[in-house]
C-alpha cells in the first residue's frame, strides 16, 4: 500500500456568514484505510464529508482525489463536466437513503452506470445482480423501495453506490435513521467492504462500530478536529477534555 | 309539443362519429398538454431569464384570455400570416397549449416538492443536472401530481366542445346539425350530454388505472 493519500483535504474552511462551520481542517486518507469521524451534532463532520464530493462546497481550501482537485475553480459549464466525472469515483451513502422511489431496485442500481458508462442493458443487469448479491438482497431486485425495510433500503443504496465502482465510499450517518434492530445488517455490509479494503470515510454515532472497523478516528467539535488517532487510543485513552466529555455522554447507555 | 326521443336513433351514426372526434381531439390535446406542461414547467423553473420572462408573458396570455378567443385566433387569425391549419389541428393546438399552461403550474409545484435528497442522490452518482431532472426529478414530480392533472384532463374533455365553433364536427356540433334538421334541441342536447358522460366515465376509469399503477412507485 502506497503512502500517497487517495483523499487529501488541505486547509478546508467553510463559513455561513459569520458562522465558521469548518476551521482549517486537513485530512489525508490512504488507499484502503477506514476513517471514522465522530462528534456532537453541529460539529461540522457532515459538512466536511459533503465537501469531499463538493456537495457542500468549501469557502477555502482544497480537496484532492488522487491527483485530481475535486473543488477546482472552473467556469460553470466546465465545472459541471469535471465534477460529474469526479463524483463517479466517490460513492456516497446518506442517512435517509435517497433511493429513487419511482424505480425498482434494479433500476436504482443500473440508472447511473447505464447513463454514464454506456454499458448495455445485459451488462447493467449483471452488475445489479452482482451488487445485490454482495448486500444479500438479490431476491428484492424487482421490488420498489417502498416495499423494503429501512435496513434493506440502505443496503440497496450501498449497492447502488458500489455499482459505479468508486475509489472511495463516504457514509453520512448511514445507520442513524434506522430502527435499532436494523442497524446490524447495514453494519455487516460495511464490515464486509472493510474486509475488501474499500477506502471509507464514515461519519457515525455508532462508537462500537467505529471502534471495531476503523483504522483511525477523528473527533470533531465546533469546526475543528479536536483529537485524532487509532480507535483504541481515542476510545480508551483520550487526552482531550472535550473528547472525554463527548465519549462519556455517548457511551453511557450503550451496551 | 312534447318530447320525442324516437328521433334520436336516426342520427345515432352522426352522434357516434361526433363522439369519436371528441375522443380524438381530447386525447391528442391531452397528450400535448401533458408533455407541453412538463416542458413549460422546466422552462419556468430552470431556463435562463431571457427565455423565462417571455415565457411568463406567453403563459399569462394563455391563462388570462378566453379559450374560445384563442381558438378563433389560431384558426381564423393565423391564416392572415400564412398559417392555414386544418380545424382539427387548430383545435388540438389551442386546447393543448391552453391546458399545458395549467398543467405546467401543477407540475412546477410537483418538481419543487421533490425531496432535496433525490437531487443529492443522483448528483453524487455523477448524473448531470439535466440527467437528474429527466430521470429522477420530473418522473417523480409527474407521479405526484397525477390526480390534479387528471382533473384538468376532465375539464379539457368538456372544453373540447368549444372547437365546434371552428367547425370540427365533434359531439356538440354533430348534435347541433341534427337539431337544425329536426328542430328537437332538448332531445339531442340530452343525447350529447349522455355521450359526454359516458366518455367521461371512460376517462376517469383510465385515470384511476394510471393512479393505481404508479402507487407502488412513489
Amino acid at each position: 500500500m502506497s503512502d500517497r493519500p487517495i483523499i487529501d483535504i488541505r486547509h478546508a474552511a467553510k463559513s455561513y456568514g459569520p458562522l465558521e462551520v469548518l476551521k482549517d481542517i486537513s485530512l489525508q486518507v490512504q488507499k484502503g484505510r477506514i476513517v471514522a469521524i465522530i462528534g456532537p451534532s453541529g460539529s461540522g463532520k457532515s459538512t466536511l464529508l459533503r465537501a469531499i464530493n463538493d456537495l457542500d462546497p468549501l469557502s477555502s481550501g482544497e480537496v484532492w482525489l488522487d491527483d485530481i482537485q475535486v473543488n477546482k475553480a472552473l467556469p460553470p459549464r466546465q465545472y459541471e463536466t469535471h465534477i460529474n466525472s469526479v463524483r463517479q469515483n466517490i460513492g456516497m451513502v446518506f442517512q435517509h437513503f435517497n433511493l429513487f422511489p419511482h424505480l425498482t431496485v434494479r433500476d436504482n442500481i443500473t440508472l447511473a452506470p447505464k447513463m454514464l458508462k454506456g454499458i448495455s442493458k445485459a451488462e447493467a443487469d449483471q452488475l445489479a445482480v452482482e451488487q445485490l448479491n454482495k448486500v444479500g438482497l438479490l431476491d428484492r431486485i424487482d421490488y420498489y423501495p417502498s416495499q423494503l425495510s429501512g435496513g434493506q433500503k440502505q443496503r440497496v443504496a450501498i449497492a447502488r453506490a458500489l455499482a459505479m465502482k468508486p475509489k472511495v465510499m463516504l457514509f453520512d450517518e448511514a445507520t442513524s435513521a434506522l430502527d435499532p434492530e436494523l442497524v446490524e445488517e447495514v453494519n455487516l455490509v460495511m464490515k464486509q467492504l472493510a474486509e475488501e479494503h474499500m477506502t471509507m470515510i464514515i461519519v457515525t454515532h455508532e462508537m462500537g462500530f467505529a471502534q471495531d472497523v476503523c483504522d483511525r478516528v477523528l473527533f470533531m467539535d465546533q469546526g475543528v478536529v479536536v483529537e485524532e488517532g487509532p480507535p483504541e487510543v481515542i476510545f480508551r485513552n483520550p487526552s482531550n477534555e472535550r473528547t472525554k466529555n463527548f465519549l462519556r455522554k455517548h457511551l453511557k447507555g450503550q451496551h | 309539443m312534447g318530447l320525442d326521443f324516437s328521433v334520436v336513433p336516426a342520427f345515432a351514426g352522426a352522434l357516434f362519429s361526433g363522439a369519436l372526434w371528441t375522443i380524438a381531439i381530447t386525447l391528442s390535446a391531452a397528450v400535448l398538454s401533458f408533455f407541453g406542461g412538463i416542458v413549460f414547467a422546466v422552462i419556468a423553473l430552470y431556463a435562463p431569464l431571457v427565455i423565462r420572462y417571455p415565457f411568463r408573458l406567453f403563459a399569462w396570455l394563455f391563462m388570462g384570455t378566453p379559450l374560445l378567443l384563442q381558438l378563433f385566433l389560431i384558426y381564423f387569425g393565423l391564416i392572415q400570416i400564412g398559417i392555414d391549419l386544418p380545424a382539427f389541428v387548430a383545435g388540438v393546438i389551442g386546447l393543448g397549449l391552453h391546458f399545458a399552461v395549467y398543467n405546467s403550474d401543477i407540475i412546477q409545484a410537483g418538481i419543487l416538492a421533490v425531496d432535496k435528497g433525490q437531487y443529492e442522490g443522483a448528483r453524487t452518482l455523477g448524473l448531470s443536472r439535466i440527467q437528474t431532472l429527466r430521470k429522477v426529478v420530473v418522473p417523480q414530480a409527474v407521479r405526484s401530481v397525477v390526480p390534479p392533472i387528471g382533473n384538468n384532463m376532465i375539464a379539457l374533455l368538456k372544453d373540447s366542445a368549444l372547437v365546434s365553433v371552428i367547425g370540427v364536427a365533434e359531439l356538440t356540433l354533430s348534435s347541433q346539425m341534427a337539431i337544425s334538421r329536426t328542430f328537437r334541441p332538448f332531445e339531442f342536447y340530452v343525447a350529447a350530454a349522455a355521450c359526454y358522460y359516458v366518455i367521461n366515465l371512460g376517462l376517469e376509469a383510465g385515470l384511476r388505472r394510471i393512479e393505481r399503477r404508479i402507487q407502488l412507485a412513489r
